[in-house]
């Protein structure tokens, strides 16, 4: 048997907790090669992180505990190392960037000193480091590099700082780099460009590449092998061309169909009365113009989404018709009568037909009420809604309605998984029997599987209870099988509105078609003309 | 650690659910055997403060020339001799128990008043804000570095030493602790998604404020306020000692520390026991403290209600 | 920064004047000096000319208008007790002060930060456990029983160190040793959280990633980081400080700003309370300003 670079082999890591035992990964075995990419795909919770952090030594023991196997770098099983061994490994063969950028690294050092300390903690002179860091700050594409390496972490964009995560990492040419959801928080677009970035400097360094990721899409644009797991354990290997068409573990299959943006889309739907139409939208923050003047309609029962990456002022749309802030200029208005100009009583009324879901459930929940008071408290508010003797039955109902069992009704919020918590809010927004409900990023949150779940449900409340959705999300496949149009917006403005078929087969904005190229497919054949795609938009 | 390695929340076991709250404060305490005992101590010492002067004020109050300065562990005069007798022969058992009542009901008072006042003009400056919060927060300023000791003499000298004024005077002196607490904590929560929910559900400021506000902040301030009811203490106990305080015949720990300053070379008993009933109490309450913030939490109660298991 | 120090200063302006009318007027409440500065039997007239000398005859208003002309070149009247001009009693006493402060601030924080840091890195462990405990007794006695208690002890019974007054470095002992336990109680307690927070960060598991030895992830990552809150909390025990630590200064003979207070309250020296209230803010305003500069150096997050 030829030598694997590095190859686990029957790997167990156990966590002790205070609820006992858990078994986070049981009998884990894989092996990557040099020059290779092999992508750990899986949910969280799967346990798809801890095999990495049992390679670089980052599990605390105790609670955790490695029960049994091998981790064998260079044929060396690294387990048996003492901890000065490990370390030296660390950052100097081995590598690892992770998620969430801006809160693993150090806020007050400035980056340049952080790249270098790569070097210097395996020896290298000072000097020597610094030059290092400058080198490598301009080879991931960071403008200016003698600025950038005097700057602070929070000084830069989420892009650039996984950018300088990767200068990092590569500081002293590893041989091996684990990236541990290296794009999960980023745009599209940026996601694009810091794999193509991690794809270019394995080619020149020819080092393995560990990626672990819940995406598909991900998979199918980087990766040459991939595992997939499921609960600790490996439920499936395979090419992700394998995969994806034949896929035999009933795991990966749903995986699979979990993904957005596959099925049928929507027919267009002949205009009618618009519900609610927004004129002329602004929105300024002292000087910063967040939103400059948005004009769109949403139509009854339909389902408007409004896509955009972080700083496109799609939420300010959301919090401005529901006036959680004040618009600086521009009307809303409901039926015909302006939601802007409204005095608080008055808007009482109109909040009932009105609700919002918002982006993350474990906040929007109060913590300290019961999933009965979070439900009910929309009838103690509008209490013509609903006579109290029967607010129990009619909470069972809702929440049998999102999916969730009745006796659900006496728990609190921490004790639901975040697809359940999700279930609850979108519960309480249909307590008031609203016409329009406006989903503030409601999916992006969740597991992919838990997406397409939550996206069923709000297709079935439009179906059956005729309610119209204003659906804002960053990410175009999300919206493509449940919008019946589609409003793209970019920098506060909007840049392209109409139906689901016109937005997403034939996009006339350069803006939309790069957004467009940039979405991640989990075909790999479809993901690789994609590709081609964007290269062509590029040049 | 990423997501995987965090142990997904599993609902707990639903008989934990049923139980009555009571019962479940309770075995969440026994969790914590310090807290617990912290909890004891603290209700013997309330035990005494009701009863106390009842039982034993005669007892108090008697004068008995040949206990004078009597040593402790001395069961022969009685037991109520058993920590030793003052300056004029009093049983000193007797009167740290009476004095009890005095003490504590000094500090709870102090505490109540400050935190009600301090807690409603907090939420005012912190939800309404504007020129009433500027406002609320620069007399809160003044009220802070305005100094007690002053605060103190002139309400002795304007009215009375009496407990009812000495609780005033405390009380004036912590508000700025809770109302700047409450603001600070009304700032965040506000903002929070749950309360933005609210509002966009259409819920009166009043709702906002006493069903989404006040219960997310409340177990902070009850922790506050246990931490300074023992600050309190202190902070009389050091005015009676100072002589602007209580004044005897009435009598607190504070008090009769001070008056045991003067025996302090001869009989280091009188001034010793007030004083470690002080530590003691303060010390019960910083334990007690520390408990309710955990377990006032719901997302960090199940730490104790798994059993005596820590975990950090 | 300019604009938070400016904005700051304002704010304490307004309430430094708010408290120096409220002292000026409250503290007449408490009584006529004359009752107190001459002899029992002392005759109407003597009483009404050392009411004249003090300008205390004249309506209250008046006086007012008076003190807050004379603030303005800078005269902050006399002392009564003492026929000295009272900032000059203030100054003195508060330089006692301020050397005690400094002193005993500065040995808190070592030890703070030395043992608070040494319980995180053995979270759980005995030593964990008896600093916990020891800083919880710290942060919950008494300080005039500690001090008579340290006198019994140190001062009578052992003979160590002088019971009061100053003079000596031995003097200092005492007071110092007695000023030192809550503060210190409470910023164990602190020094522990945030350090125990720093070392389960994200940018710890980076370093570690990176092969970082264990000393600089302490010395370089965690422990600047941490040092954050603790810093809120050194300001605030030194504040408590600075407004001049009554009891043991009484306790001890140790003729600080708090002392001075105390006397001067009981003894109607109205211009003595004013010029040191105004003092200790002044003192505390320039104390929370350090503060705020030593934050903005730690951490570059404020400074942008």
């Amino acid at each position: 048997m030829a030598e694997h670079l590095l190859e686990l082999r029957d790997l167990s890591v156990r966590f002790h907790t205070a609820r006992g035992p858990v078994q986070a990964v049981q009998g884990v075995s894989w092996h990557l090669d040099r020059g290779e990419t092999l992508a750990i795909l899986g949910e969280s919770g799967s346990g798809k992180s801890v095999s990495a952090s049992a390679i670089m030594n980052l599990i605390d023991c105790p609670p955790g505990e490695i029960t049994s196997g091998q981790i064998l770098f260079e044929g060396r099983d690294l387990l048996t190392l003492g901890a000065e061994a490990r370390r030296d490994i660390n950052g100097r063969r081995i590598a690892m960037i992770f998620q969430d950028p801006l809160s693993h690294l150090n806020p007050v050092y400035p980056v340049g000193r952080q790249i270098a300390e790569t070097a210097t903690a395996h020896g290298t002179p000072a000097a020597q480091a610094r030059g290092r860091a400058r080198e490598l700050i301009a080879r991931v594409g960071l403008p200016d590099p003698d600025a950038a390496m005097r700057k602070y972490p929070h000084q830069f964009s989420g892009g650039q700082r996984q950018r300088l995560m990767i200068a990092m990492a590569l500081a002293l040419k590893p041989d091996i780099l684990i990236a541990d959801e290296p794009t999960t928080a980023l745009d599209v677009t940026v996601q694009a460009e810091v794999l193509s970035l991690l794809e270019e400097l394995q080619r020149e360094t020819g080092m393995g590449l560990l990626l672990i990721t819940h995406d598909l899409g991900v998979v199918a644009e980087i990766a040459d092998r991939a595992v997939v797991m499921e609960g600790g354990r490996i439920v499936e290997t395979g090419t992700p061309h394998d995969l994806y068409h034949n896929a035999t573990h009933p795991y990966t299959r749903k995986l699979i169909s979990a993904a957005p943006g596959r099925g049928e889309m929507r027919a267009d739907r002949s205009p009618v009365t618009p519900l609610l139409s927004c004129r002329g939208l602004r929105k300024e923050y002292g000087g910063f113009a967040a939103l400059k003047g948005a004009e769109f309609d949403v139509m009854p029962g339909e389902c408007l989404a409004v896509v955009g990456e972080s700083g496109s002022g799609k939420s300010t749309v959301a919090r401005l018709v529901v006036r959680l802030e004040e618009a600086s200029a521009g009307q809303a208005l409901w039926k015909g009568e302006d939601l802007l100009t409204k005095t608080p009583r008055e808007m009482a009324a109109v909040r009932r037909q009105l609700q919002m879901v918002f982006q993350d459930p474990t906040q929007s929940l109060n913590p300290r009420m019961s999933v009965y008071e979070i439900i009910s408290e929309a009838w103690a508010i509008h209490r013509e809604v609903l006579p109290k003797s029967r607010w129990r039955a009619r909470v069972q109902e809702l929440l049998e309605q999102v999916g969730l069992k009745p006796e659900h009704a006496d728990r609190y919020p921490h004790q639901f998984s975040g697809g359940q918590r999700q279930r609850i809010a979108i519960a309480r927004a249909l307590a008031l029997e609203p016409e329009l409900i406006i989903c503030d990023e409601a999916v992006s949150a969740l597991d992919v599987s838990i997406q397409a779940q939550v996206i069923q449900l709000l297709g079935r409340l439009r179906d059956e209870l005729g309610i119209a959705f204003v659906f804002i999300a960053h990410d175009l496949p999300v919206v493509r099988d449940f919008a019946d149009r589609v409003l793209v917006m970019q920098q506060g403005e909007i840049v392209e509105q109409g139906s689901v078929r016109q937005i997403f087969d034939a996009p006339r904005e350069p803006y939309t078609q790069r957004l467009l190229a940039a979405g991640l497919d989990p075909d790999p054949e479809v993901q690789a003309r994609r590709r081609a795609e964007r290269l062509a938009l590029q040049a | 650690m990423s997501d995987t390695t965090t142990v997904p929340a599993t609902p707990e076991p639903a008989a934990m659910r049923e139980r009555p709250a009571l019962l479940r404060l309770g075995s969440m305490l026994w969790a914590d055997k310090f807290a617990f005992a912290a909890a004891l101590l603290l209700l013997a010492m309330i035990g005494c403060a009701l009863v106390g002067p009842w039982l034993m004020g005669d007892a108090a109050g008697g004068q008995n020339l040949r206990a004078r300065n009597a040593p402790p562990f001395d069961l022969s005069r009685g037991w109520l001799y058993v920590l030793g007798g003052d300056a004029l022969g009093r049983p000193l058992l007797a009167r740290i128990v009476v004095a009890a009542q005095n003490t504590l009901l000094i500090a709870a008072g102090a505490v109540v008043f400050s935190m009600a006042i301090g807690t409603t003009l907090g939420l005012i400056a912190g939800y309404r804000g504007g020129w009433t919060g500027e406002v609320i927060m620069r007399t809160a300023d003044v009220i802070m570095s305005f100094p007690s000791l002053l605060l103190a003499v002139i309400v002795l000298y304007m009215l009375a030493p009496s407990v009812a004024n000495l609780i005033l005077v405390l009380a004036i002196t912590r508000i700025p602790i809770y109302l700047r607490t409450t603001r600070a904590e009304v700032l965040e929560v506000r903002e929070r998604m749950f309360v933005q929910a609210a509002l966009v559900m259409g819920a009166s400021t009043p709702r906002i404020v006493f069903r989404h506000i006040l219960p997310v902040i409340l177990p902070t301030l009850l922790t506050i306020a246990t931490l300074d009811f023992a600050f309190v203490m202190l902070a009389e106990s050091a005015l009676s000692f100072l002589g602007i305080g209580i004044q005897a015949p009435e009598i607190t720990w504070g008090l009769m520390v001070s008056q045991g300053r003067q025996y302090l070379t001869s009989a280091w008993w009188l001034a010793f026991w007030p004083g470690l009933a002080i530590i003691l109490t303060t010390m019960s309450l910083n334990l007690l403290s520390g408990w309710m913030r955990v377990a006032l939490d719901p997302t960090q109660r199940w730490r104790l209600e798994i059993g005596g298991k820590r975990n950090g | 920064m300019q604009r938070m120090i400016g904005k700051r200063a304002v704010s304490s302006l307004i309430s430094l004047v708010g408290l120096v009318v409220l002292v000026f007027f409250l503290s007449r409440l408490t009584g006529d000096p004359a009752a107190l500065y001459l002899p029992i039997d002392a005759s109407e007239e003597m009483r009404q000319n050392f009411r004249e000398i003090h300008g205390l005859n004249d309506p209250l208003l008046v006086q007012f208008g008076r003190y807050v002309g004379d603030l303005a070149v800078l005269d902050f009247g006399e002392s009564i007790r003492k026929a000295r001009p009272a900032i000059e009693v203030v100054l003195e006493g508060f330089a006692w002060t301020l050397q005690l402060a400094l002193i005993t601030m500065t040995l808190v924080t070592v030890a703070a930060v030395v043992l608070g840091s040494l319980a995180a890195f053995r979270v759980g462990s005995l030593f964990d456990r008896l600093a916990s405990m020891l800083s919880l007794v710290g942060a919950s006695a008494p300080d005039f029983w500690i001090a008579i208690v340290a006198i019994v002890v140190f001062s009578v019974g052992l003979g160590w160190v002088p019971t009061s007054g100053t003079g000596t470095v031995w003097h200092w002992i005492l007071p110092i040793a007695v000023l030192f336990i809550r503060p210190f109680g409470l910023i164990v307690q602190v020094v522990r959280g945030a350090m125990l927070t720093a070392l389960g960060s994200a940018y710890v598991k980076t370093a570690r990633a990176k092969g970082v030895r264990n000393r600089p992830i302490i010395f370089v990552h965690t422990l600047r980081n941490a040092m954050l809150p603790v810093i809120t909390v050194i300001g605030d025990q030194a504040a408590a400080l600075l407004n001049g630590a009554v009891v043991v200064e009484t306790i001890f003979g140790f003729p600080g700003v708090g002392k001075l207070m105390i006397d001067s309250i009981l003894q109607r020296d109205f211009n003595v309370i004013l010029a040191a209230i105004m003092v200790t803010a002044l003192a505390i305003f320039v104390m929370n300003l350090l503060i705020d500069i030593a934050y903005a150096l730690l951490d570059p997050r404020i400074r942008t």
